[in-house]
């Protein structure tokens, strides 16, 4: 699995099927890769392509399911730019998100750091990784009753500390913190084992150039392992914004929004818009807007983070 | 004890005459930490489903059951009567979780099916056939990885609301069946790096593509396709935002959704913890089942699939 990982990295596009043999087969073999391909081409076409367009073309309009769509032109991108309750969705998104990176990034790295200190067995990475394969609702429900405010084990655990109790969903200082911290608790062990995959592919002959020379753990931390994990770090943290900026499961089953506006992350502003209300094209617009806000956080990744390019090579 | 080190392999023996060192200590003590937090609520869960809501009220700190009952569990598998539950402190409301563990097997199940089948074929496609245009369809599939799920799900409910599939199986699993960007590309790197020497010989032979396909490719690759089966699986049991959109009524409601539903029945001010604890259980459960047969080969796969 490792070669096979390793492999996967490096190899380019363009490789593959090399020139038939003789070239008696002009057409190549277009006719059997068309009858290989038609199912997913039709999932692609159908289930990806359309409803791309369509979601585009449904932001400049008034819908509301029943009927024909409107044609409004950007009037719902002026409301967008005028309503409160998008920018707050945004800023306690951008809030979310931010946490998420700073939790779930620095537990992941010491986790993985760890790992690679004192113990591989699969077992442990086993152990590590069981909230990953739960699913956002369990994590959510999970967490709905351990940080109880009431008779929840956490906050049993606080008050027994001599310290206040806290209402973690049901206060608005702390609705996100919340949710953040459920997400990280989901996706520590498994950013940890991203990062603990990164540090085994960096050869062990850099670390033993770095010890002759005399540099103290810290150094080689910081000069060799940070700086030749940078792909896997960029990657981590784009895969962690990316996915944090689309937050809905957790808040869903369990804040449903609340308190007030605390927690109406954006997939939830756009669940309500189209679903609840039926504002289909609202909706699609904010939509495009989410669409475009993850784009940019890849094509910087792509620019500047040059998470692409590995300095092993 | 001599024997024992004399079997054991050389770095174990010589770990075990290492002198203290309070580093390493800190550093087991920590990942024992970790470990305990990704773990224990697990165990918690466990304790608080085998408990009546009447007792975890009063005894919260225990750490056995709280007046041990299987009673939770029948409430969720719609077992006890509506009578019975009110007085352990559930809703009293009608859930029943085998058909939801039922309508969660068969989606999870067909979607896997398809979408790993199809997006073997399209990736021998992309990987072993030569034909015009073939890296430019390529990534173009590659390109929808980057669309978010809730761009298209708006459009997709439209889709299959106008084709009158709403709260159908067949809506629910249409949208995934027959290909996942990443299981294309997983796959397509796979049959690139496969040695094509039997596929050659075959070929020679005068087996045709399918033939060769099925009877070559395909069991070849059997181990990657079984690890994208597993993570593909286990992606969708855990599939949330689109089931509640297309399934909601109970006749194809999966156990995600359902979870959800029976939270918000729960009494507000005194919840069925223990009947939704159990409820939890159950939605874990195959999960965890297929972790624990499989769970080496989950594990190897993670540095590969983070690219996802």
């Amino acid at each position: 699995m490792t070669t096979l990982a390793k492999n996967t990295r490096v190899a380019p596009l363009e490789s593959g099927a090399p020139a038939p043999r003789g070239g008696f087969r002009r057409l190549g073999d277009l006719k059997i890769a068309l009858l290989f391909i038609a199912p997913a081409m039709i999932g692609f076409i159908v289930f990806y392509v359309v409803p791309t367009i369509r979601g585009v073309y449904l932001s400049f309009t008034e819908y509301n399911i029943l009927g024909d769509p409107e044609w409004v032109g950007v009037d719902n991108y002026t409301a967008i730019a005028k309503d409160p309750l998008f920018w707050n969705s945004l800023a306690v998104t951008g809030q979310y998100v931010f946490l998420n990176i700073v939790l779930q990034t620095a537990l992941a790295l010491g986790l993985a750091l760890l790992m690679n200190k004192v113990a591989k067995s699969t077992l442990i990475r086993g152990a590590l990784l069981l909230p990953w394969m739960m699913s956002n609702i369990i994590a959510a429900l999970l967490w709905f009753w351990m940080l109880d405010y009431q008779i929840g084990v956490v906050n049993q655990f606080i008050e027994w500390a001599g310290l206040p109790r806290v209402a973690f969903f049901g206060s608005e200082e702390w609705a996100i913190p919340t949710q953040a911290i459920i997400n990280t608790w989901r996706h520590m062990g498994y950013t940890a084992l991203l990062i603990f995959a990164g540090m085994q592919a960096i050869p062990g002959h850099v670390y033993e150039v770095a010890k002759l020379d005399g540099a103290s753990p810290f150094q080689t931390f910081c000069k060799i392992t940070l700086p030749l994990l940078r792909p896997v770090l960029v990657m981590v943290l784009v895969v962690t914004v990316i996915g944090s900026f689309q937050v809905f499961d957790t808040v869903s089953v369990t804040t449903g929004g609340g308190p007030v506006n605390a927690t109406r992350v954006i997939q939830y502003y756009i669940y309500q818009r189209a679903f609840t209300e039926s504002d289909f094209g609202y909706g699609s617009a904010i939509a495009v807007i989410l669409f475009l806000i993850l784009a940019l956080v890849a094509f910087i990744q792509m620019k500047f983070l040059k998470g692409n390019e590995s300095d092993l090579d | 004890m001599t024997t024992t080190t004399s079997r054991a392999p050389l770095p174990a023996a010589t770990r075990r005459r290492r002198p203290f060192n309070p580093r390493t200590a800190g550093a087991w003590a920590l990942l024992v930490l970790a470990i305990a937090v990704s773990v224990v609520p697990f165990l918690w869960v466990l304790r608080t489903a085998l408990s009546t809501n009447s007792a975890l009220a009063t005894q919260s700190a225990s750490l056995l059951p709280a007046d041990f009952t299987w009673g939770a569990f029948l409430r969720v598998f719609g077992l006890q009567s509506p009578a019975d539950a009110v007085a352990e402190g559930g809703s009293g409301a009608t859930i029943d979780f085998w058909l939801y563990l039922r309508n969660s097997i068969i989606f999870s199940s067909i979607t896997t099916a398809g979408s790993v089948f199809f997006s073997a074929m399209a990736a021998y496609a992309f990987a072993r056939l030569r034909w015009k245009g073939r890296n430019f369809v390529f990534s173009l599939f590659l390109g929808t990885m980057l669309v978010p799920p809730i761009f298209t799900a708006l459009p997709n409910f439209l889709l299959i609301k106008n084709l009158d599939l709403l709260n159908t199986m067949l809506g629910m699993v249409l949208p995934y069946v027959f290909m996942t960007p990443f299981a294309i590309f997983f796959l397509r790197q796979f049959f690139l790096n496969m040695s094509r020497e039997v596929e050659e010989a075959a070929m020679l032979d005068g087996a045709k593509h399918l033939r060769i396909f099925f009877q070559i490719v395909l069991p070849n690759a059997a181990a990657p396709l079984a690890t994208l089966a597993l993570l593909t699986f286990i992606g969708q049991w855990n599939e949330y935002f689109w089931p509640l959109l297309v399934g909601s009524q109970d006749d194809v409601r999966v156990l995600q959704v359902g979870l959800g539903v029976f939270k918000s029945q729960s009494p507000q001010g005194a919840p069925d913890w223990s009947g939704l604890m159990a409820a939890v259980l159950v939605s874990a459960l195959p999960v965890l089942v297929l972790f624990a047969a499989f769970g080496k080969k989950i594990v190897n796969s993670i540095g590969f699939s983070g690219i996802k």
